[in-house]
């Protein structure tokens, strides 16, 4: 069954340099999966996913010939229905909790805004709900967790808080943008793993969006790889390894292996042929 | 046209290149906000008016003529009426512009040189000579400006010499400050290094190397200035401690017409009307400037 | 793993404070000093404008002495600072008062003068901010902007004659210059006890509505161009810090959440707007203080404005340096109050 299903999207920018096209005619359908989109910065990855949410900032504009989220065409709803589609429906985790909370509102008053303000609970019924929100995030003393400012957190804290407050009204659709990029390396494997966990519990459709190949090809279904703001591959994860196309074979080499040769790392090549 | 091409090349050969590339884009920027072009047209004419103020002007700007005086605007020959002296107030208007530009003038070299000097020294040398010029800067900083330049005025005397000196000595802290946050960023840079192994010493150092640096922002800083020292130079004036009478300032000619305020409206209004739109003009293109600058503020 | 929550919250706000008093008594001291440097170079001789031109040699060298004149420079800086301490601030030679007992007696006319053009000014300023930063670009912003730079553009004494003749003498809508009518002016005198020295506080706990009004006809008109200088500040700096605000990544979060627009603005960026736009409005509070000065001599409003100038007329220094000092001193406070209201909004400064 098909979740969501986007055709030749694009997105551009009318700045004094020019018209900036950041997405440039990206086709793609997600069901009740994973999906990777990886690619350097400047692909055109985080605006494709932003633009599902319609949340390009002007003067952006986001054109596409289709863009169906579970039957409804998104481009065609009023900002009053997209608005109901947002938290419940379609959510987004960000690359850095330092930016992406608000830093002079305690972590528990941003995590029960939604209970409170759509789904009009009282406080101590949304203070439950959130303090099992944090729990499912393996966070260990919520109560203090709720009482605290976004710059109190760890990064680690802050994006499990972050993922929390993303999956309380159990999304159909999540989108993560770089989730754990921000993140200490050591902290990055716990965060994906509750990620992965809650993703599979709830059975949502994942968009994951990554400069990392591995760790997309590790984590996800299905792989689009962009360049230039297109898709210059797609591939089933398992046979990333055998990817076809220069530009993510170059982007495979340029990571260093355990027992590889001690090298330079080789640069990545770059074709103006595989924008076209 | 290929000139524009020229200057639109997105992969530019040179510095100079890039560095006029990214002027123009910023003028195109400029141009696209009809304010800050407004401002930049009323700046144009003052300098005009003021320049050619002998030849425009219809009449002498000292000469009494006591039989005339007090006549409404649009009278024959007086388009904007006269004062009380039966002066022409036109042409004592386009006369003024030519004090307000000189004590724009000298307000934009002497401040932004004190501060200069004051925020240069004090991000070079550091430590307590940093301490006690930053402190200074914060005790002047912390004095209400209009009424220190007073104070400075009453002590100096009245004239416009002294308004000029006591707005200098109250408009240095800012820049003093930029020069400084400006000096700490190029303090430690290997071309200082460089100059300083060729045996060159601190005055020269600064005033060579590091004073260059920060003229560009202190100057932007000076534009957007501007129009708050035309208002404290009327001020000045307005309450006699400015120009003196019978010179054709601004301020001094609204305090004069304040007698007249209710039967002879034009006297007063006119000149102010003068200094609320060449500060108006200063401050459209200040603030163009600063959203052309300063790409965060522009929010797009 | 465990947030790491600091353990006590309050031992760097007080360490804070203790930061902002030490520079607080710096910038004092620095105050005292610019002052009495110019009260030194001043031209006129102090000692002749005390005791006049045809003193006899042993009266000056007297009022000398008495004053301090003959130690050196340090000491004189010393005793002049000892007593600014001790609240004298010198005397007045015009009057013969002392300049401390005059500006307090002047000074609450200025403060609820800078005080109502400050609300005036938040009411209508941010608002207007709020509007022109949601809508960049747009008519709105283009209006907002321009009517915030002619307040910038305008000088306020001219704006009060203008405002004068409109108001007052074509239309008749206001009370002329002065605190009340000439006819209140007496009754106030002798019938409302000066508790806060604010006009409308005290006829209000008087009881005296029919002054009450009049006192407000007549404060609308200063107030309200006062407040317009105010607004067009405020609202400038609310559009910039709101744009700001609206560009960072918080507000993404909120509009993921679904938020409705109002909520954004006025809920989740606001509340981040508001830590730097306190600091604005104090200081805006604190040019109103200084704005005043001209204002004053053309509204006849005997506040601290009024006396300064008057004093500066006469050559009369001790009043005019010890005002200075005055209106020194409340910005210093000011500042200090916003240093700290700042501390309070701002979770990560505490």
């Amino acid at each position: 069954m098909t979740l969501l299903s986007v055709k030749n999207l694009r997105v551009s920018f009318d700045t004094e340099a020019g018209l900036v096209e950041a997405v440039r005619g990206v086709s793609f359908s997600l069901g009740r999966e994973r999906l990777g989109i990886v690619g350097e910065s400047g692909s055109g990855k985080t605006m494709t996913g932003r633009s599902v949410l319609r949340l390009v900032r002007p003067p952006g504009r986001i054109e596409a010939e289709e863009m169906r989220f579970d039957g409804q065409d998104l481009m065609a709803l009023s900002e009053r229905d997209m608005r109901r589609l947002r938290g419940p429906r379609i959510a987004m985790v960000m690359q850095d909790p330092k930016y992406s909370l608000n830093p002079v509102m305690k972590v528990g008053d941003q995590l029960m805004e939604g209970l409170r303000q759509r789904d009009r609970l009282s406080r101590s019924e949304a203070r439950a709900k959130a303090v099992a929100a944090l729990e499912a995030v393996q966070i260990r003393d919520p109560e203090r967790v709720l009482e605290a400012y976004p710059h109190e957190l760890s990064g680690g804290m802050g994006q499990r808080v972050m993922i929390a407050m993303m999956l309380i009204p159990n999304p159909d659709l999540l989108i993560a943008d770089e989730p754990t990029s921000a993140l200490d390396v050591t902290v990055q494997a716990e965060v994906l793993s509750i990620l992965d966990g809650l993703v599979r519990d709830r059975g949502m459709g994942l968009i994951f969006i990554s400069h990392d190949l591995r760790l997309v090809a590790r984590f996800c279904d299905r792989v689009l790889v962009m360049y230039k703001g297109r898709v210059v591959e797609e591939l089933a994860a398992r046979d990333l390894l055998a990817a076809r196309h220069p530009y993510t074979q170059g982007l495979l080499n340029c990571l260093p292996r355990i027992g590889g040769d001690r090298g330079p790392l080789p640069g990545l090549d770059r074709n103006a042929e595989w924008a076209r | 046209m290929a000139i524009i091409a020229w200057l639109r090349d997105p992969n530019p050969a040179s510095r100079r290149q890039a560095r006029l590339g990214q002027a123009y884009l910023g003028w195109l920027r400029l141009r696209r906000n009809p304010l800050a072009m407004a401002g930049l047209v009323i700046i144009g004419l003052l300098l005009v008016l003021a320049a050619f103020a002998p030849w425009l002007a219809p009449h002498d700007p000292i000469a009494q003529n006591l039989q005339n005086r007090l006549m409404p605007p649009g009278t024959p020959g007086h388009l904007l009426g006269t004062d009380d002296f039966g002066r022409d107030i036109l042409t004592r208007i386009l006369y003024g512009a030519r004090i307000t530009l000189s004590v724009i003038a000298l307000v934009a070299v002497t401040a932004p040189l004190l501060g200069l000097i004051i925020g240069t020294v004090s991000g070079y040398f550091g430590g307590w000579v940093d301490g006690v010029l930053m402190r200074i800067t914060d005790i002047f900083l912390a004095f209400p400006r209009l009424i220190l330049a007073l104070a400075l005025v009453a002590v100096l005397g009245p004239g416009i010499e002294n308004a000029v000196l006591a707005i200098a000595l109250t408009a240095w802290p800012p820049y003093a400050r930029v020069a400084r946050a400006e000096t700490l960023t190029v303090r430690n840079s290997d071309y200082i290094a460089a100059v300083r192994l060729q045996g060159a010493g601190s005055v020269r150092v600064i005033w060579g190397h590091i004073m260059p640096m920060c003229l560009p922002s202190v100057i932007i800083r000076v534009t957007l200035d501007m129009a708050g020292v035309i208002l404290i130079a009327a001020g000045l004036g307005f309450l006699g401690l400015g120009a003196q009478p019978p010179l054709s300032e601004w301020g001094l000619m609204i305090s004069a017409g304040r007698k007249y305020l209710f039967e002879q409206w034009w006297v007063a209004t006119m000149p102010g009307l003068a200094i609320f739109i060449v500060s108006l003009g200063f401050n459209l293109l200040g603030d163009g400037l600063r959203d052309v600058l300063d790409p965060r503020s522009a929010g797009k | 793993m465990t947030a790491s929550l600091p353990s006590s919250p309050w031992a760097g706000r007080l360490r804070g404070l203790g930061a902002a008093l030490f520079s607080l008594a710096a910038t004092l001291l620095g105050l005292l000093f610019v002052t009495f440097i110019i009260g030194r170079v001043v031209p006129i001789d102090p000692v002749l404008a005390i005791v006049g031109e045809r003193a006899t040699e042993a009266q000056i060298a007297a009022t000398r002495t008495a004053l301090g004149l003959d130690q050196p420079l340090w000491q004189q800086f010393l005793i002049f600072v000892g007593n600014a301490l001790q609240g004298d601030l010198g005397t007045s030679i015009r009057t013969g008062e002392p300049v401390l007992q005059a500006v307090s007696r002047a000074f609450p006319a200025t403060l609820e003068l800078a005080t109502l053009a400050t609300i005036i000014g938040v009411l209508a300023g941010v608002p207007a901010g709020v509007l022109a930063a949601t809508r960049p670009g747009s008519l709105a912003d283009h209006i907002v902007r321009l009517v915030g730079l002619m307040g910038y553009s305008m000088p306020v004494f001219w704006l009060g004659l203008i405002g004068l003749l409109l108001f007052y003498g074509v239309l008749g809508w206001v009370g002329g210059p002065g605190r009340l009518d000439a006819a209140f002016d007496m009754m106030y005198e002798f019938e409302v006890t000066p508790v806060s020295g604010m006009i409308l506080i005290d006829t209000a706990l008087a009881g005296r509505w029919d002054m009450f009004v009049n006192a407000i006809s007549h404060l609308i008109l200063p107030a309200g161009l006062l407040g317009y200088v105010s607004m067009a500040y405020i609202s400038r700096m609310t559009r910039s810090f709101m744009m700001n605000e609206l560009g960072q990544e918080y507000i993404t979060t909120a509009r993921v959440k679904g938020m409705p627009e109002w909520r954004v603005i006025w809920v989740h960026a606001m509340r981040n707007v508001l830590v730097p736009l306190i600091t604005v409005i104090a200081l805006s509070y604190a040019y109103l203080l200084e704005g005043s000065v001209l204002t004053e001599t053309i509204f006849a409003w005997p506040g601290l404005g009024s006396y300064i100038t008057d004093a500066l007329m006469v050559n009369d220094m001790p009043a005019v340096l010890g005002g200075t000092v005055v209106v020194g001193v409340a910005f210093v406070l000011l500042n200090l109050l916003s240093d700290l209201l700042y501390r309070l909004v701002d979770p990560r400064a505490r």
